[in-house]
């Protein structure tokens, strides 16, 4: 099988730190992957390498089969991966729709500059009502809209331009129960119109509602992917916190008391 | 069954609406009606005209300052700008002192120059990652000295007459100045409010780092606003000198002045990403009645600018707090 995407052999170091040691990844298509791991196991690392903020110092990346070099944002937003991130780069002097489509306006007339505002509407609507989100008009300014809507807008913006994997750095981190819980049901429409999703998070409970398979970090190595539908809370917390060979150290014991 | 509290309240976040979306326009009629009470012959179809007339050179470069505060600048050198290209276009076409180069060859050279000192901003502003308040403040000082050094303390004058026209002609009742001001108005709207350039001069203005993360070339984008602001100066330098018909130093000198009051009256904010023209010109007409009144009212200068100083802060203090008003509202909102 073809997979969205294929890291193999990911190594990076920061200095003196080696963040990532030989990290394989592989997501499927239409899949959403839960990324897990404890604070440094090099979760924001290995997605920010994907998503081009970060150049590997080895390995390789396929997406869609292709072996590919991603050099920055710009390149992997051709490839079409999208990362949202968690300090959203949203426009508050602007509305929905100019959001969705700042940079990248829909125009026509022969100067090919005039701003298409009816079809930049629609388009923004429809997607509104793809995404099945509670933005009540695409006309609405973003800066008037809760933490939860404006993560929905930044998805919007990425299923515009035909994203096909979309990263999630802790998407439902900064929200209240019930905007997580919406962002969540979020992201399963995305699953449900073809995207592939990367999820890293902090709150297992939310992987294991939305993911079908759950990547496990320590240390900068992979420990395991295990299937969400045999796999409990427990598994996933032993997992990150021993790691593959149960060997933990001194300062695992004590994180390990800190999950309870 | 009519729910009372709720009618009062509903219709004073109406009442509050149209004040807050429409506070220059309110401003423009109420100084308006007052001064058709107050001064005598102002409302006359000539004194209108005149006053239109007066408005229509710092119009055309308010339209190019929007550009670039809408972007997140400013361009205080604008008046510096005109002085300079003013000098420069004096001489090309004087006989007496100059070059006598026709007017229609001289006329584009202008407007080019003011374009490339327009650019050197943005070029400056890219480069020394300085504000653009300093920048400009800078270059206006260069600006106006070089303006003086080539006048040399002359008035230069012989010029052809067939430059009167752009400042001093009519096409029908209406002055030419009137025209060129409608014609850079309505591109100015075209391109800001209507193309996906302008779409990106507001993205940029109200976020500098997600405008670069969306791909918008913010380098480019400063050279471009900044040469916009002296396309329209070089217009502008084209229709005053034609008016004041004599190369002088002092021609344009603080106009930047009047049109960042009148796109302050107007709703164009000092942060960038928001405003209109139509808001700007509101701005502009403000200043237009209040000048042109005041005076028929018999008003000395000082008075003038006493009442203009005084109706900036109401008019932008009001505006802050109606946004600070709505932004805690949101809070309230967002806490329920």
């Amino acid at each position: 099988m073809e997979y969205a995407v294929e890291m193999k052999g990911i190594c990076k170091s920061f200095g003196g730190v080696q963040a990532l040691r030989n990290v394989d990844l592989e997501l499927r298509q239409g899949e959403i992957m839960g990324i897990v791991g404890d604070n440094g196991a090099g979760k924001s690392t290995l997605m920010k390498i994907l998503s081009g903020a970060y150049r590997a110092d080895k390995g390789e990346i396929y997406i869609f089969g292709n072996q590919v070099d991603i050099h920055n944002p710009l390149d992997s937003f051709k490839l079409g991966i999208s990362m949202i991130y968690q300090d959203l780069a949203l426009f508050n002097n602007l509305d929905v729709a100019k959001n969705i489509f700042a940079g990248r306006e829909l125009v026509w007339g022969p100067l090919g500059i005039t701003l298409d505002r009816k079809s930049m509407y629609r388009r923004a609507e429809e997607l509104i009502k793809d995404l099945r989100v509670d933005i009540k008009s695409p006309k609405l300014n973003v800066a008037r809209m809760s933490g939860g809507q404006r993560q929905m807008v930044a998805c919007a913006r990425a299923i515009a331009f035909q994203s096909k994997i979309m990263i999630m750095d802790e998407p439902t981190a900064a929200l209240g129960v019930t905007e997580a819980n919406k962002l969540l049901g979020l992201i399963k429409n995305l699953k449900n119109l073809g995207l592939s999703i990367l999820l890293i998070t902090q709150r297992i409970p939310d992987i294991l509602a939305i993911a079908d398979r759950v990547f496990v970090l320590k240390g900068g190595a992979r420990q395991d992917i295990l299937n969400v539908k045999d796999t409990t809370l427990d598994d996933v917390v032993t997992l990150i916190v021993k790691g593959k060979n149960g060997n933990r150290g001194i300062v695992d014991d004590i994180e390990y008391q800190s999950f309870g | 069954m009519v729910n009372n509290p709720s009618l009062f309240k509903k219709l004073s976040v109406i009442i509050g609406k149209i004040a807050s979306n429409y506070t220059p326009l309110l401003i423009l009629l109420v100084t308006l009606v007052l001064f058709s009470f107050i001064a005598p012959n102002f409302t006359t179809f000539n004194n209108f005209r005149l006053m239109i007339r007066q408005i229509s050179f710092v119009t055309i470069s308010a339209v190019g300052l929007m550009f670039v505060m809408v972007a997140g600048g400013i361009d205080l050198s604008i008046g510096s700008q005109i002085i300079l290209s003013n000098i420069v276009l004096s001489l090309m076409m004087s006989s007496t002192y100059g070059y006598g180069i026709d007017p229609l060859i001289a006329i584009p050279i202008c407007i080019a120059i003011g374009t490339i000192l327009g650019m050197a901003n943005g070029a400056l502003s890219n480069t020394l990652k300085v504000h653009p308040l300093i920048i400009t403040l800078g270059t206006s000082y260069i600006y106006r000295g070089l303006g003086y050094i080539i006048a040399g303390g002359r008035n230069i004058d012989g010029l052809p007459d067939s430059f009167r026209v752009y400042g001093q002609g009519y096409v029908g009742p209406i002055p030419v100045p009137i025209i060129i001001m409608i014609i850079v108005a309505i591109i100015g709207v075209y391109f800001l409010h209507n193309t996906n350039f302008g779409s990106r001069v507001f993205a940029m203005g109200g976020n500098q780092e997600a405008a670069h993360l969306v791909g918008i070339n913010i380098k480019r984008m400063k050279l471009i606003v900044f040469a916009i602001g002296g396309f329209a100066s070089g217009i502008t330098s084209v229709l005053l000198l034609s008016r004041v018909f004599n190369g002088q130093v002092t021609t344009g000198a603080g106009i930047e002045f009047d049109a960042l009051t009148a796109a302050l009256l107007g709703g164009v904010s000092f942060a960038g990403g928001e405003g209109t023209i139509f808001g700007l010109i509101t701005g502009v007409m403000i200043i237009g009645v209040l000048n042109n009144g005041m005076q028929l009212f018999g008003l000395q200068d000082f008075y003038q600018n006493l009442i203009k100083g005084a109706l900036l802060l109401a008019a932008v203090g009001y505006d802050e707090y109606q946004k600070s008003r709505r932004a805690k509202e949101i809070v309230e909102k967002a806490a329920a």
